[in-house]
């Protein structure tokens, strides 16, 4: 997969430029679309879509360029939503947290802290986790979240179980974010800024001594590579991108609980992934829009679709190797690699 | 003092039926090289076989054999349907393809029995408690896990040390290719040993059965335990997983029964419940991490 994205020259750039423009424009009048045809709940589908294709891409930062199988990144995206709930509740009753005053209803002040917040949490536990490598990784991964799901059940202080209610969006100011549109379009932005930053890491320095670390770790190491700082920056900045995603829901939900950080959303951001071809920029939010477009088309027919969504997932795995472009491939005829 | 014997004794009985998954799993993975985070289910299949049986017949010595066939049977079935296609497939792919065997599994047993738990009757000739020693009592059908569980170690290491299937598995273990070359039917030896992993876990469920409400998800509460018991253990080796399990299964138990009552004497209130809580759910993790800082490869590698 990741060896289609050789050089290109400057005539095909500027046509890549382009064709984001116009999906950017598409996605932009989504809204308007959305009331013309009379489906306003299709806004906020695209905007769930839209703050889970940051969670995806941030994943794919960690596990499609850099190799690491990480089945914790919901924890991230969890406490990003946590930092949002926390600070809307001491918000609301005014109490202080250990003395400090941390309540605010600001986006602007809360998202940065989501991201912080989430990113010292992937530090301290990435830092722990990249001791191991691959099996024990995706189960130490996978165990630490799971730890700070039980640590958020048993945070009685905020619900526990019943997670926390955030009565009212978090305000921008000049913007209404309560009204559905607008906090599309503000999501929308943010996911612009993010996959911008994607596409900056990729193709720096940086980016290629992740993409050599998962092309073979042992040689980067010979050619004098110190390879456990590159690997911990890379999975703390996907735990930050996690936090936003998780940020902005907590957000648009109005609504955040240990669910949010449950093995099985980890489980669907790596689908996301996949789905969209791992390593490449913009396949984590084609992934996203199909799973959870796939998820809404099926739940609206049965109840129990992950009866179907289980084996098609499986087929996926078993015979297309690439996601949705070894399908596309696969039904054209032509081979796998 | 009988308090800290009756809550030792819950750990190791925890700590064998965490044995019996991780056994499973980690030879399944020594062996094949496959992550199969459908383990769990065929934990919940057992279970839900037994109870299912034991409802319909009322007899837990029907129930029990039921139980663990089903759970071999669908384990072979799922090793020749989709494991068999990802031996050769990266980690990334077996966790995707058996996640996506946890949500069929899931959602059909839901269809199947319904969200609402099962509950089954400890067997007769298992009920009530006996007196250990001192005023110590406990229950017997915890003892006849405690002793099955320990029974299973003991046939498992007997199996791979001392017969052919057992030196094919440690071969097979050691070079694949190897064991294949010399005309072995690898395939077949694959098979045989997903579905002994199958039975084990299906053997662990059917044992919790009575004790435990058996419902759907059971399965991944107990994985993710097994993972952390396989980690602190060393992926691939049994001795570890014996190992590991019995540690997280006494420590478990010990942090969930007596940390309230420290906290209590900390700091007053329902806070102290709460964060005891919490810390005694975490316990185990942070374990797993202490283990890693020292040894990263686990406390018993299979190889090195």
């Amino acid at each position: 997969m990741a060896d289609l994205k050789t050089t290109r020259g400057p005539a095909s750039a500027s046509r890549t430029y382009a064709v984001i423009a116009i999906v950017l424009a598409m996605l932009a009048a989504l809204p308007f679309i959305a009331d013309a045809i009379g489906q306003p709940a299709l806004t906020s589908l695209a905007t769930r879509i839209t703050i889970l294709a940051i969670g995806a891409a941030s994943l794919n930062l960690a596990l499609g360029y850099c190799g690491l199988v990480s089945f914790g990144h919901a924890a991230w995206y969890g406490v990003g939503a946590y930092v949002v709930g926390i600070m809307y509740r001491h918000y609301v009753t005014g109490d202080p947290l250990l003395g400090l005053s941390i309540g605010s209803d600001q986006l602007l002040v809360t998202l940065p802290l989501a991201i912080l917040i989430s990113g010292l949490f992937a530090l301290v536990l990435g830092a722990l986790s990249l001791r191991t490598s691959g099996v024990q990784f995706i189960m130490i991964t996978l165990a630490f979240a799971q730890m700070l799901f039980f640590f958020f059940v048993a945070l009685k202080a905020y619900g526990g179980d019943d997670g926390l209610i955030v009565r009212r969006r978090n305000a921008l100011p000049f913007i209404d974010t309560r009204d559905g549109p607008t906090y599309y379009w503000v999501c929308l932005f943010f996911a612009v800024a993010w996959f911008a930053l994607m596409s900056r890491i990729v193709t720096s320095r940086f980016g290629r001594v992740l993409e050599g670390i998962r092309q073979s770790e042992r040689r980067m190491a010979a050619i004098g590579v110190s390879t456990y700082p590159y690997k911990l920056a890379c999975f703390v900045i996907s735990g930050m991108g996690a936090g936003l995603a998780g940020a902005l829901m907590a957000n648009h939900a109005r609504f955040v609980s240990p669910d949010m950080m449950h093995w099985t959303q980890s489980g669907e951001f790596m689908i996301m992934v996949i789905l969209g071809g791992a390593g490449t920029l913009f396949g984590a939010a084609a992934g996203a829009a199909v799973l959870i477009g796939l998820e809404t088309q099926l739940a609206a027919w049965t109840e129990h679709w992950q009866v179907i969504l289980g084996p098609l997932l499986v087929l996926m795995i078993i015979f297309t190797r690439g996601g949705l472009s070894g399908l596309v491939r696969l039904l054209r005829g032509g081979r796998n690699e | 003092m009988s308090l800290l014997i009756e809550q030792a004794l819950n750990g190791v009985q925890l700590g064998v039926m965490l044995f019996l998954l991780a056994a499973g799993l980690t030879l399944i993975f020594g062996i094949m090289g496959v992550i199969n985070l459908a383990h769990g289910s065929l934990y919940m299949i057992g279970a839900f076989a037994m109870a299912w049986v034991a409802n319909k017949t009322g007899s837990f010595l029907i129930a029990a054999p039921a139980g663990l066939l089903t759970a071999g049977a669908i384990g072979m079935l799922m090793e020749f349907f989709v494991i068999r296609k990802l031996y050769a497939r990266d980690h990334l792919d077996q966790v995707l393809a058996t996640f996506g065997l946890i949500l069929f599994f899931n959602q059909l047993t839901v269809l199947l029995f319904g969200r609402q738990p099962l509950f089954v009757q400890i067997p007769g000739f298992l009920e009530g408690s006996i007196l250990l020693f001192g005023d110590v009592r406990y229950p017997v059908y915890r003892i006849a896990i405690i002793a099955v569980g320990l029974l299973t170690a003991i046939g498992l290491y007997l199996l791979i040390a001392r017969t052919r299937l057992g030196m094919l598995i440690r071969a097979g273990a050691t070079n694949r290719d190897m064991v294949r070359a010399l005309g072995v039917d690898i395939r077949l030896l694959y098979t045989a040993l997903f579905g002994l992993g199958a039975m084990l876990a299906g053997l662990a469920g059917v044992m919790a059965g009575p004790i435990l409400s058996v419902q759907v998800g059971m399965g991944e509460q107990v994985l993710i335990l097994t993972f952390v018991v396989v980690v602190i253990g060393g992926v691939g080796s049994v001795r570890g997983a014996f190992v590991g399990a019995m540690i997280v299964g006494v420590v478990d138990t010990m942090l969930r029964a007596f940390l309230p009552q420290t906290f209590r004497q900390l700091m007053t209130g329902p806070d102290a419940d709460a964060l005891a809580a919490g810390f005694s759910a975490m316990g185990v993790y942070m374990l797993m991490a202490l283990v890693l800082l020292v040894k990263p490869k686990g406390l018993m590698p299979a190889h090195g």
